[in-house]
């Protein structure tokens, strides 16, 4: 049956199909929809793990048990797995095992633009780049027999393009495969130095063998055309060269990025007079090509940044580029923005007003560094934050540790924060945590986590106590405000920054565009109390803005928090 | 036939995502080869936001580049401005005449620039201007200028309405069919 589909469902139904098991992922824009559309099959088992290492290891699990499974991220998400990923390469598989990393050249919702394709190569792992939908569908297919036939996890490699376009599948039947026998491999399972050391060889003449299917695999094609020019390209850049020249090109089009074929591309280079390698990021299919003696165009040409185009190729390979016509005005800047009810604004408020350093961290709170709060200091990775207010105050001391806070969402607390804070008892640095505590996992668009008390399907789970938590790390001062109450917050920071040990504050509110949240009505102003002072501004809301003098309330967007009522001093604002 | 390109920009929360799902299912069901390319994540939050809508015998890339749009679709007045540059020479633009003040604009350290519907005309830019946020009150539900604007839209193409009704039918909640059908009709009339 022919549908469109989202390159991303496009995955979870090639998983359906492919008869796996077992998804166990960590949310991570582009990836997230994979996993919650395999949430939809009930034939496969999934979940939210709290962090992708976890889940790369939930999935090594199943596929070591005999069932056929997959864990999910983004490109960032598998520095966190790389751990289990490299050894993993030398135990091989026993059912079938995928990754799934999906990378966001141009950072659309990114703190880094890496390229993954690093990571199959230092980790000596195949990996297959599908360049639609359908592609990835059936990648998925390939990407199962290539792990039981090579005895290898495989990687599947998604980018924002395809991973967020819909084109169009053919969908079939789900293939029913028994689970296969576990049987105890010592040699092959326990890599202690003995065992990996004869493990090694193997995975080298793996890699040699897979050289030699990539040479013949129907996952590479040649689509030969005029030869003056010939592309070297994958991905979603297959389909901008293909949009610049239309079938008037020779193509070669890899399917399978890692390892890369020899021959192959030493005959298709000498079929065509000119070779040039198009790929977005680094330059990994043209260093190969140099490496075997090549003459190719490709980096000289292709920035390494950002995402590529059709009209970026057609300007670079000279071809026709079309442009449009401009307005002369200046169009002011749209960055996103906290939403108007948003929990995180109170506590953002306080810190600023407070002139608190501020150790931020990966999530919608990561826009506490928008003016006007501009109160973020710091956004590295997920659970920097509480690491890293530990460090600063370690080397200013007491200069510091009255004035610095970290601030964290409770999903990216359970991904990697946790272990912060138990440096932090540990080593003793008069450290104060503010765990913004929304009560889901906000950005990557409302995942359930360990916190929330519900599983990936909804239904209730295991709940872990964030009080008791930090209290069993070693905290003893745990206080948790609620963010509406603006005096509450301003209190709290002023408090446990006064005090002479390590403290968390939780900061409890459930994001306001939940659907189970019941907003108050709209804000109105009453313009004779409205004195202009702008005070209200601070707070960055989107509903309110200044109409000739006045302060006005968008009641299209106000959900009714009230914080800029207890902010406002001439009480203007009307509940 | 050639490729036809849709662009739907407007303001994160606005509802692009559904608008863009009617469209694919639309086109997908009139027997075309479609491409329609979202924006998830950060951007979401508020920013600026664009899908792109791609249709024909064989569509290849999945975004519209400058020059290229046949028809874009505006949310908001400043964002039709913003992706003007992707307008084909002689492309249509329809715009909800709605302003929504971006965070530099509220802050005070950018204007909200004046006349911009007057200023794409004189440009020669085919505009047509929708109030829909009344229509989409007077449908039962402010949050429906998504599908105002898709009415508007289907002006523009010789899709029959059923066609389009279908589509949105099987895109939306059952729940919420009737004020949907009813904005959609109101965006068209």
């Amino acid at each position: 049956m022919k549908k469109l589909m989202l390159g991303n469902a496009a995955v979870a139904r090639g998983l359906y199909e492919a008869g796996c098991g077992l998804i166990s992922s960590y949310p991570g824009t582009p990836s997230t929809e994979i996993t919650e559309e395999a949430a939809k099959y009930d034939e496969m088992y999934s979940e939210w793990a709290p962090n992708e290492k976890v889940a790369v290891e939930v999935a090594f699990g199943a596929s070591l048990a005999g069932m056929r499974s997959c864990s999910v991220m983004k490109h960032v998400g598998l520095n966190v797995a790389a751990d289990p990923l490299y050894t993993a390469s030398y135990t091989g598989v026993n059912a079938g095992m995928i990754i799934v990393v999906a990378d966001d050249a141009g950072m659309h919702s990114s703190q880094n633009e890496q390229d993954s394709r690093h990571y199959a190569i230092a980790s000596k792992v195949p990996m297959l780049e599908p360049s639609d939908s359908s592609e990835a569908l059936e990648f998925v297919k390939n990407a199962y027999d290539i792990s039981e036939q090579f005895d290898t996890p495989v990687l599947l490699k998604m980018c924002t393009r395809i991973a967020h376009s819909q084109s169009v599948v053919e969908t079939s039947e789900k293939v029913e495969l028994p689970v296969k026998p576990y049987e105890k491999n010592i040699p092959k399972y326990v890599m202690m130095p003995g065992n990996a050391k004869r493990r090694h060889p193997f995975v080298e003449q793996r890699t040699r063998d897979l050289i030699a299917y990539a040479e013949t695999t129907a996952l590479n094609r040649v689509e030969l055309g005029d030869t003056k020019l010939g592309i070297i390209t994958s991905s979603t850049s297959y389909q901008y060269a293909r949009e610049v020249f239309g079938e008037e090109v020779s193509i070669l089009k890899l399917g399978l990025v890692n390892p890369l074929p020899v021959k192959l591309i030493k005959d298709f280079a000498e079929k065509v007079d000119k070779l040039v390698v198009v790929e977005e990021l680094d330059s990994i299919i043209e260093d190969h090509c140099k490496q075997i003696g090549l003459d190719v165009t490709g980096k000289d040409l292709f920035p390494l940044e950002g995402e590529f185009s059709q009209s970026l190729i057609a300007e670079k390979l000279n071809m026709p580029v079309t442009t449009g016509i401009k307005l002369d005005d200046d169009i002011p800047q749209r960055p996103p923005v906290m939403c108007a009810g948003c929990p995180h604004r109170s506590m953002f408020y306080a810190l600023s007003k407070n002139k608190v350093t501020v150790m931020g961290d990966i999530g919608c709170y990561t826009l506490g560094a928008v003016a006007p709060l501009s109160s973020i200091d710091l956004a590295l990775c997920m659970g920097a934050s509480v690491s890293s207010v530990h460090g600063f105050n370690k080397a200013l001391g007491k200069s510091s540790e009255g004035k610095t806070v970290a601030v964290i969402g409770d999903s990216t607390f359970m991904h990697s924060g946790m272990t912060g804070l138990a440096n932090i008892a540990y080593n003793q640095s008069n450290s104060t945590v503010i765990i913004l505590d929304n009560s889901i996992t906000g950005m990557t668009g409302h995942q359930q986590n360990p916190t929330t008390g519900y599983n990936i399907k909804g239904d209730p789970a295991g709940k872990i106590d964030l009080e008791k938590l930090c209290m069993a790390l070693g905290i003893r001062r745990v206080r948790v405000v609620d963010p509406y109450d603006l005096d509450a917050c301003n209190n709290a920071v002023k408090e446990e920054l006064a005090a002479d040990e390590p403290s968390v504050i939780i900061s409890r509110r459930p994001c306001v565009l939940l659907k189970h949240v019941k907003n108050n009505p709209p804000l109105t102003i009453d313009e004779d109390k409205c004195k202009s002072c702008k005070l209200c501004m601070k707070l960055g809301c989107p509903a309110i803005s200044m109409k000739d003098g006045k302060a006005t309330v968008d009641a299209t967007l106000c959900v009714g928090c009230n914080v800029c009522e207890q902010l406002c001093a001439c009480n203007a604002f009307q509940a | 036939m050639m490729t036809k390109n849709i662009m739907i920009v407007g303001v994160g929360g606005q509802g692009s995502l559904l608008a863009s799902k009617l469209l694919g299912h639309l086109l997908v069901n009139q027997g075309y080869d479609v491409k329609v390319s979202e924006v998830h994540g950060m951007s979401q939050r508020g920013g600026s936001v664009v899908t792109y809508v791609r249709f024909g015998d064989k569509v290849y890339s999945p975004v519209i580049d400058k020059g290229e749009a046949d028809v874009i679709v505006s949310f908001e007045v400043l964002e039709a401005a913003r992706w003007l540059e992707y307008l084909k020479p002689g492309g249509r633009v329809i715009v909800n005449t709605q302003q929504i003040d971006p965070m530099p604009v509220i802050t005070g350290v950018a204007e909200y620039p004046e006349q911009l519907i007057e200023k794409m005309d004189a440009l020669g830019v085919k505009i047509d201007g929708v109030d829909a946020l009344p229509l989409a009150e007077e449908a039962g539900f402010s949050k429906a200028v998504n599908i105002v604007l898709m009415g508007r839209l289907s002006r523009y193409f010789d899709f029959s309405v059923e066609a389009w009704e279908e589509s949105l039918i099987a895109c939306v909640p059952a729940k919420a069919k009737e004020i949907n059908l009813k904005a959609f009709t109101l965006g068209r009339a």
